[in-house]
């Protein structure tokens, strides 16, 4: 790419610098850059607590802390990056920023509740963040009761509670996109010419609107049962603790789709972008996304067939959960479709696209071992079910996001990064993923289980591979920082359109204006008309 | 907006007109209130499990209830909502002095449900039916009427807690109408707030027999 006379616009929504005009500001993309800012600090906050969990399991005997504080290790790891950086990342960060794009409006339906759910976003997590100084959390990421309730006797409630306020953020978030995409798309911009990115977008709103109230009531009696002994989920006050467990799922095996659906998005906007393509089967992709949000709130007792539910619910369950593969697998070969005799260029985000069509097949393959019934009784609670759904949150949701955000950086910013450096980061990125998490399958398989800070020695070569992995990763993850961060301020100048795609986001200026289009777009064509109306490589 | 026609003052710059911002609140409104239900879902789900498991001690403990007030609180609650439609009716057709009338009838009347409610809540204290340390029942039922009466005071405290809010937002809606933000050309506010107070109406009646009403013929 060359920066030839290519100038900055003159006025565009980074042009003032002020920090009211930041902390007051209405507009959408100004909320995604904060967005930004704020889940890359959860990230790499909760990737500390997993480096301390992956250096404790280098060697065999539990040396390097105490149960205890691993106890409170993985659990943080887990909020931190379930409720702080996997469910918000996509949708505040890219999904914020695109979506009032992509459909032709000047700004999401309300952009005061959109500041709103950022400000409250951050309460909450500061308030689950406070937990941790005063005294941690030990319970997992699941909040499981009585022990919850009953017996821990770490930071239950402020953990609780901040998880509580940042539901509300998901909330608005959800509520302002289905809004926004109801009735806010420029003329001409049908259902069916809106870009994948919505669509998957819309599906993930329907599952955080109805799916975060139910965790939010559910942690709410949690909290109501600690502080005045209830007993709603305590068998010692008459309560039922596995109650507790399928209110929590009814929420969180969803919101496993509210992590992967935006991710699934992300690619289809990738594989088109760089095979020069349209998706193949686009109604089907589309389609894909609403039944995947469906369909996922009906499998979430796959999580509880060793809880003491009927052996007739478990088959109901396990069907249904062989039911959600057929959505996710018209997905992957749809995407694989479009790349067949496409014109495929390597850039970094087709690198990760790629990267996310591997891992997330991985993943959910082995999701599908573990909906049977069988199999998952012998490999419940073990690292085989670790690396699964780090094969779905990370190979899947972290792979997509990254390569989102590679793609529309030149968007966001105006300006390119370091081509080489990226691609090597995302070879790094690829490789140090598959060597943290693949030998856990097998560790999982062999009988190790998840949550203890000691292990038999036998174990340990696996492990070792484990942490050298996650080493590769750490640095795969810290080199993006460093060079997006440059390329701010030194990185090339690009035009509208540095990758020659379609959508309305490549036909205004890079970094956009506030308003986005100075005239309301009229919208002719479907998504994807890369055939008819390729621009080619400013290049 | 095309040159020469003057924006509406209540028009925000990122709508085409006010028709298009009227149906994206009440649009929004509504996603609003399907996340309530979801909310209250959770603890109809918890009521209707532990009901069907002790049906004896839920109807035992529901006539500890003070049926009379309750039911007072339904026809207060139920006539709330009326005055609110009527609000709304009369913001439609731009009379501002019934405006103000109909919402300070709600606001009273949402006042009087909840002075009643706590009258309730003090009788309960005083029958020592309060979950905890001083809870006494009769030992037979001990365990799962304190169930009952726990998932009485989390429904009802948080349908009550709703009503404060409802209340509060009452207040801005007089304050708006007040100082002429709510015209014949803008009065969406009203509408979605009417929206709100007659999903909270409708949570009491469901609450109000599942509550009170158990095992009486």
């Amino acid at each position: 790419m060359s920066s030839r006379g290519v100038l900055l616009p003159a006025h565009h929504y980074l042009s003032d610098f002020g920090a009211a005009s930041w902390l007051l500001t209405r507009d959408h993309k100004r909320v995604a850059l904060m967005y930004l800012a704020a889940v890359t600090f959860f990230f790499f906050l909760g990737g500390a607590f997993a480096v301390l969990i992956r250096l404790e399991l280098i060697t065999p005997a539990g040396d390097l802390v105490s149960a205890d504080t691993y106890n409170k290790l993985f659990t943080m790891h887990g909020v931190m990056m379930v409720f702080f950086f996997l469910i918000p990342a996509i949708p505040t960060v890219l999904g914020n920023f695109l979506i009032p794009i992509m459909i032709g409006a000047k700004d999401l339906a309300f952009p005061k509740l959109n500041l709103a759910s950022l400000y409250i976003y951050v309460i909450g997590a500061s308030c689950t963040t406070y937990a941790i100084i005063t005294g941690g959390l030990d319970t997992g990421w699941t909040f499981y009761t009585p022990f919850s309730t009953a017996s821990s006797t770490t930071a239950v409630i402020p953990a609780a509670v901040g998880i509580f306020i940042t539901g509300f953020s998901s909330i608005l978030t959800g509520l302002n996109f289905i809004v926004t995409i109801h009735r806010m798309r420029a003329p001409g911009m049908t259902w069916f010419r809106m870009p994948l990115f919505v669509w998957s977008h819309y599906a993930t709103s329907l599952i955080m609107v109805l799916g975060t109230p139910v965790l939010a009531i559910t942690l709410l009696m949690v909290a109501a049962e600690r502080l005045f002994r209830f007993g709603l989920f305590d068998p010692a006050l008459g309560g039922d603790p596995v109650l507790f467990q399928h209110l929590f799922w009814f929420y969180s095996h969803p919101a496993v789709y509210i992590m992967v659906l935006p991710a699934m998005g992300v690619i289809s906007e990738l594989v088109a972008a760089f095979c020069r393509k349209p998706v193949f089967g686009y109604t089907f992709v589309a389609f894909a996304s609403l039944a995947i949000a469906v369909l996922g709130f009906l499998v979430w007792g796959h999580h509880m067939y060793v809880a003491g539910q009927s052996v007739y619910a478990a088959l109901v369950f396990s069907f249904l959960s062989f039911m959600v593969a057929v959505p996710s697998a018209i997905k992957v070969f749809n995407w694989t479709a479009t790349m067949y005799r496409g014109s495929i260029s390597w850039d970094t985000p087709m690198l990760y696209a790629i990267g996310f069509i591997g891992l997330f097949t991985v993943g959910g393959l082995t999701g599908l071992f573990l909906a049977a019934v069988g199999l998952d009784v012998h490999v419940t609670d073990t690292y085989f079910i670790v690396a699964h759904f780090h094969y779905i949150m990370v190979g899947g949701t972290i792979m997509a996001y990254l390569g989102g955000l590679h793609y529309w950086w030149p968007k966001m910013s105006g300006r390119t990064y370091n081509e080489l450096l990226a691609r090597v980061s995302a070879a790094m990125v690829f490789f140090g993923f598959n060597l943290t998490f693949f030998p856990q399958f097998l560790l999982g398989y062999l009988g190790m289980p998840r949550r203890y800070h000691a292990y038999p020695d036998e174990f340990q070569v696996l492990n070792v591979l484990s942490s050298a992995g996650a080493s590769l990763l750490g640095v795969g993850y810290l080199i993006p920082m460093v060079y997006l961060a440059w390329s701010l301020r030194y990185g090339k100048l690009v035009g509208s359109n540095p990758w020659g795609a379609v959508g309305l986001e490549w036909t205004i200026s890079s970094p956009p204006p506030t308003e986005n289009f100075a005239e309301t777009p009229i919208v002719t064509w479907d998504a994807y008309e890369y055939a008819t109306r390729v621009e080619g490589h400013v290049a | 907006m095309p040159d020469g026609v003057a924006h509406h003052p209540a028009l925000a710059h990122h709508f085409e007109d006010l028709d298009q911002q009227r149906e994206a609140a009440t649009l929004g409104m509504w996603v609003f209130l399907v996340t309530e239900v979801l909310f209250f879902g959770g603890l109809f789900a918890t009521y209707l499990v532990y009901r069907s498991w002790y049906p004896e001690a839920f109807a035992e403990a529901s006539h500890h209830l003070d049926i009379v007030l309750g039911t007072i609180n339904t026809i207060v609650l139920i006539t709330s909502s009326l005055t609110m439609a009527l609000a709304v009716h009369a913001a439609q057709t731009n009379r501002r002095q019934l405006v103000f009338v109909f919402l300070v009838s709600t606001m009273a009347l949402g006042a009087t449900f909840l002075g009643i409610k706590g009258v309730e809540y003090f009788h309960k204290f005083e029958e020592q039916l309060i979950p905890g340390s001083n809870f006494e029942f009769e030992a037979q039922y001990f365990q799962h009427a304190q169930l009952f009466l726990s998932l009485y005071f989390v429904m009802t405290g948080l349908h009550a807690l709703h009503m404060i809010i409802g209340l509060g937002i009452m207040t801005w809606m007089l304050a708006w109408t007040w100082n002429g933000t709510i015209t014949d050309a803008y009065h969406s506010p009203i509408e979605i707030s009417g929206l709100y107070w007659h999903f909270v109406d409708i949570v009491w009646i469901f609450l109000f027999p599942l509550l009170y009403l158990i095992g009486r013929h």
